[in-house]
């Protein structure tokens, strides 16, 4: 392992889209240091770039200039060191619960029985014993990204990748998995780097979150939340940073709004 | 409860349309050479059913008398035949669509030949294949597989280019080669797709291989309801239309069994 504190590292990174003749800087100009261990939250209204750049660390669209790194080595590919949560769950329809959890081990290689035992203990971890021969369409949505984060888990990969993977659950599902994920978190030592739209949701999982600007995409705020875990969303220190993350998202938010204005005065 | 209910006002329709037919002949309303009665039909049906001559243990066995009647020896004439020939079309088309679907250069290398061939209906080929392949099933085959062939192609290209982009990122993500991705991503996301060709394919063969027993084979259900009419047999031409119907159900049944049992993990389906 490399002696350096950060595990991934982000320095300089742009990302140029053509729109209409136009340059549009999905990211300009980004730093970011994470470190290892740490659960990173970046956090914006639509189309400010933080989904461009989760993507960018996951190896699948690479910045137009800049560098990303982890463990010093820089990404040109996506890989299974950086396991990715997709929000549309992204199970593998054909494949049972734990035919799609095995999927990454096989891909690797591993011995058969290595594969079952490694199946088993994650089956148990996610609570998804009774649903391992279930298809994915049998399942809730709270299921399915269960059986997506030990698609990941199994690949022992040691950063996590999740892009707004509880958007599209109700708020009880979406509580109960976000302890799920601190706990695994806490216990399997992952670097996490986390895209959500909901400050609430930041503010609940994350060590820090990045608030990022809408178009160009910069960091405008990269905040420590130091606040002791399991958080209370009803104390007023959550409810203070809740309130200045609002300020700045909103700020945010009205030039996306300005944007989609223009952009139907033109049609 | 439920399901008998259904099957009784299932049979309701079909019971009546007998029933008008049957009055229909009873009454005299119609020639009965021009339509024959039901009753008439099915008793058709029965000798055409049934062995020719009486069980004689020196011709060989029981259960070959038993299945030695002209209908039998029609029906599985045209069935061998739509087999074949759906075997060998699909058999060719599938590893094509295959390709074409993935690659862009072998699509864009065959595509325009397909476009200008798909719209020529097979019946059309009629005239070319006796000159090649002469009479009898060869050109019958040949007929039935261009029948199969497009259909399982075109669902085929669908199925590999629409097989949903968040898949195949997965599959990088989880560091699949390209040879898995195929094998174990691109090939199953398209089955619902090739199966629906598959079925396609099956319903024109059953059509091309009536059409071919017409004109360049000597057995067969289409051969023999074609013959009837020299003789103006009209009940026979009903009793080989029946047993077409109730063949081609038999295959569609089996088709739709096949794809549900093995596609038992997609969304689409109905539960059968």
């Amino acid at each position: 392992m490399s002696g350096s504190a950060n595990h991934i590292s982000v320095s300089g990174v742009h990302k140029v889209f053509q729109s209409g003749g136009q340059d549009v800087y999905a990211l300009k100009a980004i730093d970011l240091e994470i470190a290892r261990g740490e659960f990173v939250c970046l956090l914006g209204p639509s189309g400010c770039g933080k989904s461009t750049l989760l993507n960018a660390v996951a190896g699948f669209s690479l910045p137009s200039s800049g560098a990303i790194t982890v463990e010093g080595q820089a990404i040109t590919t996506p890989g299974p060191d950086r396991g990715m949560v997709f929000q549309e769950y992204a199970l593998f329809p054909w494949m049972t619960v734990e035919q799609n959890i095995a999927f990454g081990l096989q891909i690797k290689g591993a011995a058969k029985p290595a594969i079952q035992e490694k199946v088993d203990s994650l089956l148990g971890l996610l609570h998804l014993q009774d649903f391992r021969k279930r298809y994915p369409k049998d399942l809730s949505g709270g299921m399915r990204q269960r059986v997506a984060i030990a698609r990941v888990l199994a690949l022992d990969s040691p950063i996590m990748l999740m892009d707004e993977p509880f958007g599209a659950l109700d708020a009880l599902t979406r509580r109960n998995l976000q302890d799920e994920l601190l706990r695994l978190w806490l216990e399997l030592k992952k670097t996490i780097l986390f895209v959500t739209h909901s400050i609430e949701e930041a503010l609940y999982l994350a060590d820090r979150t990045v608030v990022m600007t809408y178009r160009p995409g910069t960091i405008k705020r990269d905040l420590k939340v130091d606040l002791p875990r399991p958080r209370d969303v009803a104390s007023p220190a959550f409810n203070a940073l809740k309130k200045e993350l609002s300020q700045l998202l909103m700020e945010e938010q009205s030039r996306h709004n300005q944007d989609e204005f223009k952009g139907a005065a033109v049609d | 409860m439920k399901k008998y209910r259904n099957a009784a006002s299932g049979i309701l329709v079909p019971l009546a349309a007998l029933a008008f037919w049957q009055m229909l002949s009873a009454k005299g309303w119609v020639n009965a050479t021009i339509l024959p009665s039901p009753m008439q039909v099915l008793v058709k049906w029965w000798a055409y059913l049934r062995p020719l001559e009486a069980f004689d243990p020196a011709q060989g066995s029981y259960l070959a008398w038993c299945f030695s009647g002209e209908l039998i020896h029609d029906a599985l004439g045209s069935l061998y035949r739509v087999l074949l020939g759906f075997a060998i079309g699909g058999g060719l088309a599938l590893p094509l669509g295959l390709a074409m679907g993935y690659s862009r250069l072998v699509y864009g290398l065959f595509n325009p030949l397909i476009q200008v061939l798909r719209p020529i209906p097979p019946i059309a080929y009629i005239p070319l294949s006796i000159l090649w392949f002469g009479l009898g099933n060869p050109p019958a085959v040949f007929l039935i597989s261009i029948g199969a062939f497009f259909p399982v192609l075109m669902n085929t290209v669908a199925g590999v280019q629409n097989v949903d982009s968040i898949y195949l990122r997965v599959g990088r993500n989880l560091g699949a080669s390209r040879f898995t991705q195929f094998t174990r991503i691109i090939l199953p996301a398209a089955t619902p797709y090739i199966f629906t060709g598959a079925r396609i394919a099956m319903g024109t063969a059953f059509i091309v291989v009536i059409v071919s027993e017409m004109i360049a084979v000597n057995n067969g259900l289409g051969y023999r309801i074609l013959e009837a009419r020299e003789y103006l047999w009209s009940d026979k031409i009903i009793a080989g239309m029946f047993t077409i119907g109730l063949l081609g159900l038999g295959i569609d049944t089996v088709m739709s069994r096949l794809s549900t049992y093995l596609l038992k993990w997609h969304r689409g389906l109905e539960q059968g």
